[in-house]
This record gives structure tokens, C-alpha cells and sequence, in this order.
């Protein structure tokens, strides 16, 4: 950490809250202001994160995001207001960030994380912080803090739950030692397909701010070698212990990672390139619109849940939600194509490997899902 | 001797939406077992096809991962609870 700067009037009297409470105060200000976070991911978790980290007077805080603003993300990300829809997220964050406190120095970081530069991202910031999407991401961001010997503050959510710790390879346990591996792709869905409830990550978020304030300060007990659980529905937080694999410990670090590796294909994830061109088995938007725009007899199958076919659905297709299928299996018609179809894909590519294992010869699965129908064929439906 | 699971949001769609099952057995794995054999939909999101637990799923005996126990083989005593944590990954 560099040498501690002085504070100015104006700010002692923005942080006087801080400066009298003794386990802050003037010293722990100081080094907050001197302190650096870098937040990987400017979305439901990086809104809390950023907003409260600005207020509190870090002196540096990196934001590292490419997405745009779209309307589903009003939602839960509070940094963002209606007329940001259509921007990209780092510019409207850092207006938002410095519009809370001028004092803090907000770097921009507008590109994907990737092998190829995340040691070079990360590498100039105290703490970092996991707030992304996705399992690749969450892989390649403890690997290099693995290697550069820093702090991972972590949060994930899913639906009503949250998970939250803190790892720190030279210290205890990382991501590797809490799951060593990813899920195989398709098996848990995301929040896109999965859904979330809003404030959730406003709780996982702060509590994840709360984390990067006291490492900067170095006080109290860091979450380090423990998990915390949060249910939503049944207001419930659990704590459980975790752990750093019995061999890193021995060795005094992490062995199990030696330098960044490829973590789409870690995670399973085949390239957008090959997955963009035609596979067996697969029909486009378009091609449906077309072979529907010529009656043919196609049957198109709803995999989605009730609630989401109240918000939108396809005329004339059948709802059969993915888990009632195996039931209604043997009223399908086998002598006609079936197009099975959900949100996005996931959950359809599911029920067509069940229905062709199932003896059904002619199964296309909708390429993007109801989502890409709206986008590529008929906009008038309600997106969700 | 009832052990209480704890089912985890993503998995509630197998247990009939409970989020606690009571179910019988003298180590985890045979109140796992006891737990699938109840709700059959559950086995592969918790067991590969080889009958090992899947990485991405982890087992707690209270506070501990049974990983760090005997794994399926620990003991489990009247009024455990067993919790079941996979990974999730959200946060956008």
C-alpha cells in the first residue's frame, strides 16, 4: 500500500462518521483513501459495491465490464437510472460514482477479462473483487489472484439464494478448494434463465463492500475460511467452514493452479464460432418463420415454466414444462417434427436429447430460444 | 433417528419445492441415498453416473464438508443436519 495520503477539510467532514467511530477514525480513513479495489463486473452485485465503496472513501476503485445498459437490468442494479438503458455501463457508473463522492479516482476498464489480460487488470489493485456472471469468469478471476497474491472477495446469487466469502491463496482456502470444478454447462441455470430476486444481490453486494472495507483497514475477521449462506425466502443466514485443500496448506499455497489456462474449455464451453453454425438438430428463428409461413405441420413444445408462458409464448405452440415432460411424454405425435423451445436454449437442448433418447426421430431445438424469436422475428411479443 | 437435509433453491424443483427433508440413516451417504431414493429426479444433479458424488455439489454434516470427514462414509447422529451446496454462479 502506498504512503498515506492527507485528508482535506472537506473530506473530514464527508467521513466524520467514520473518524469517530475508533476502529476507523482519521488513521483508517487515511488508508482507505490510499486504498485500491478493482470490481469485475459493474452489474447487480457491482451496484451496491461501487456506490457504497465511493461513499466510504476508497481512493481508487477499477471497474472491469463491456455490457451495455438494457432494461432488465433496472431490476436490481440500482447504479443505473431509465435514461442509462442504451449506454454502456462503465460510463454510467463512473458518472454515478464520482457524482457520490468527487475524491475518488474511477478507472474504467471496458473490455472482457480474458487469460491474455487479466494478471495485467488486476495487478495494480489492494483487494479485487468477484462480482461476474458466469463460471469461466469466476475461475479466471481467483487463478490470478492465486498468482499475484491478493485478496478475492467473493459473492454469487441464484434465484433467492447468496453465497459469500473471502480467499486469499497465501492465507487459506480459494475457489478451487470450495468447488474444484465447474458444473458441466446447461446443468445450472443462470439468472437469465433462473431468474433473481432484486435486492438479493443489494444483500450479498454490501455484504461483499463490508469484506473489501475491512482488508483495506485490517480489522475484525474477514470472512477467510468460512462461507456464508443467505436465504431470501426463509430469511436465513447460515455459516460453514471452509477449508484450504489439505495440500496447499502443507505446501503454504495454492497447487492447483500454475498459470491462467483456457476457461471456456474448462467449464465446457464449446467457442461461439462453432456453436454459431448450423447444428444438426437445431432450427433458427428465421427457418421457423419460414417452414411455419408454408403450413407445415410442425408441433412446437413450450418447455417453459406457466409463468413465463403468461408472458409471452409462441401462437399454437403446446406447454409442457421441462420437468412435466417424462409424464406427457406419450401424448406427443411421433409422426410429425416437434420444435422444442424455452427462454434462451438451455432447457430445450434438455428436452430434445430426452425426446430423441425417447425414440422421437424428428426434434429441432429453437437456436437462442423465445428471446432470439422476439429479436430476429416478431418484436411485438413481450420480452422478459 | 431423523437427519434433517437442507435443499438448496436450485434444487427445490426435485423435492416437491421443500426446502428441508427428513429422512433416515446412519452415515451421509446412506441419507443421500434415502433422499433420492424419495425423490428419484434429484440422483443425477447429486451423483455422476459412477455413483460419486459431483464435484460441483458440496455436502456439509452440520458446519463441515463431509469431504473433509469420511466423505459419504461419516457417521451422522440424531438431530444432524446435512446441507447441500452447489455451486452457483450469478451476480449481473
Amino acid at each position: 500500500m502506498s504512503e498515506m495520503p492527507p485528508l482535506s477539510r472537506e473530506e473530514m467532514a464527508r467521513y466524520s462518521r467514520h473518524l469517530v467511530l475508533p476502529e476507523v477514525g482519521l488513521e483508517g480513513q487515511r488508508a482507505l483513501k490510499a486504498g485500491s479495489v478493482l470490481l469485475i463486473g459493474a452489474g447487480g452485485l457491482g451496484a451496491p459495491l461501487g456506490m457504497y465503496l465511493a461513499a466510504a472513501g476508497v481512493g481508487r476503485i477499477g471497474l472491469v465490464d463491456f455490457d451495455v445498459v438494457d432494461a432488465t437490468n433496472l431490476q436490481r442494479q440500482v447504479t443505473f437510472s431509465t435514461a442509462d438503458v442504451g449506454r454502456p455501463k462503465l460510463q454510467a457508473a463512473a458518472e454515478r460514482l464520482r457524482g457520490i463522492n468527487p475524491h475518488v479516482q474511477v478507472d474504467l476498464h471496458q473490455v472482457q477479462l480474458t487469460a491474455a489480460n487479466a494478471l495485467d487488470i488486476l495487478r495494480p489493485y489492494d483487494v479485487i473483487v468477484d462480482g461476474t456472471d458466469n463460471f469461466p469468469t469466476r475461475y479466471l478471476v481467483n487463478d490470478a489472484c492465486v498468482l499475484l497474491n491478493k485478496p478475492n472477495v467473493y459473492g454469487s446469487i441464484f434465484r433467492f439464494e447468496g453465497q459469500a466469502s473471502v480467499f486469499w491463496a497465501e492465507k487459506g482456502p480459494c475457489y478451487r478448494c470450495l468447488y474444484a470444478e465447474p458444473p458441466p454447462p446447461g446443468l445450472v441455470p443462470s439468472c437469465a434463465e433462473g431468474g433473481v430476486l432484486g435486492v438479493l444481490p443489494g444483500v450479498i453486494g454490501t455484504i461483499q463492500a463490508i469484506e473489501v472495507l475491512k482488508l483495506l483497514l485490517g480489522r475484525g475477521e474477514t470472512l477467510l475460511g468460512r462461507l456464508l449462506l443467505f436465504d431470501a425466502l426463509a430469511m436465513r443466514f447460515r455459516e460453514l467452514r471452509l477449508r484450504q485443500d489439505p495440500e496447499c496448506a502443507r505446501a503454504g499455497s495454492c497447487q492447483k493452479v500454475r498459470g491462467l489456462v483456457d476457461y471456456d474449455a474448462f467449464c465446457g464451453i464449446t467457442p461461439p464460432a462453432a456453436a454459431a453454425a448450423t447444428v444438426a438438430g437445431e432450427i433458427t428463428p428465421a427457418d421457423l418463420a419460414a417452414r411455419l409461413a408454408r403450413r407445415e405441420d410442425l408441433v412446437i413444445v413450450d418447455v417453459r415454466e406457466p409463468h413465463e408462458w403468461d408472458i409471452c409464448h409462441l401462437e399454437g405452440a403446446r406447454l409442457v414444462p421441462l420437468r412435466t415432460l417424462p409424464e406427457v411424454v406419450d401424448s406427443l405425435p411421433r409422426d410429425r417434427p416437434l420444435v422444442v423451445h424455452c427462454k434462451l436454449g438451455g432447457r430445450s437442448t434438455k428436452a430434445a436429447e430426452f425426446l430423441r433418447a425417447s425414440g422421437f426421430e424428428n426434434v429441432l431445438n429453437l437456436t437462442g430460444g423465445i428471446r432470439a424469436w422476439i429479436d430476429s422475428v416478431d418484436p411485438s411479443l413481450q420480452k422478459y | 433417528m431423523a437427519t434433517t437435509i437442507l435443499i438448496p433453491t436450485a434444487l427445490r424443483a426435485f423435492t416437491d419445492a421443500n426446502a428441508r427433508v427428513e429422512v433416515e440413516g446412519r452415515t451421509v451417504g446412506e441419507v443421500l441415498d434415502a433422499l433420492v431414493a424419495r425423490h428419484a429426479a434429484l440422483r443425477p444433479h447429486l451423483f455422476a453416473a459412477d455413483g460419486r458424488l459431483r464435484n460441483f455439489v458440496n455436502v456439509y454434516l452440520n458446519e463441515e464438508d463431509c469431504r473433509h470427514l469420511q466423505s459419504t462414509a461419516t457417521a451422522v447422529r440424531d438431530g444432524d443436519v446435512v446441507s447441500i451446496v452447489p455451486a452457483i454462479a450469478g451476480g449481473r
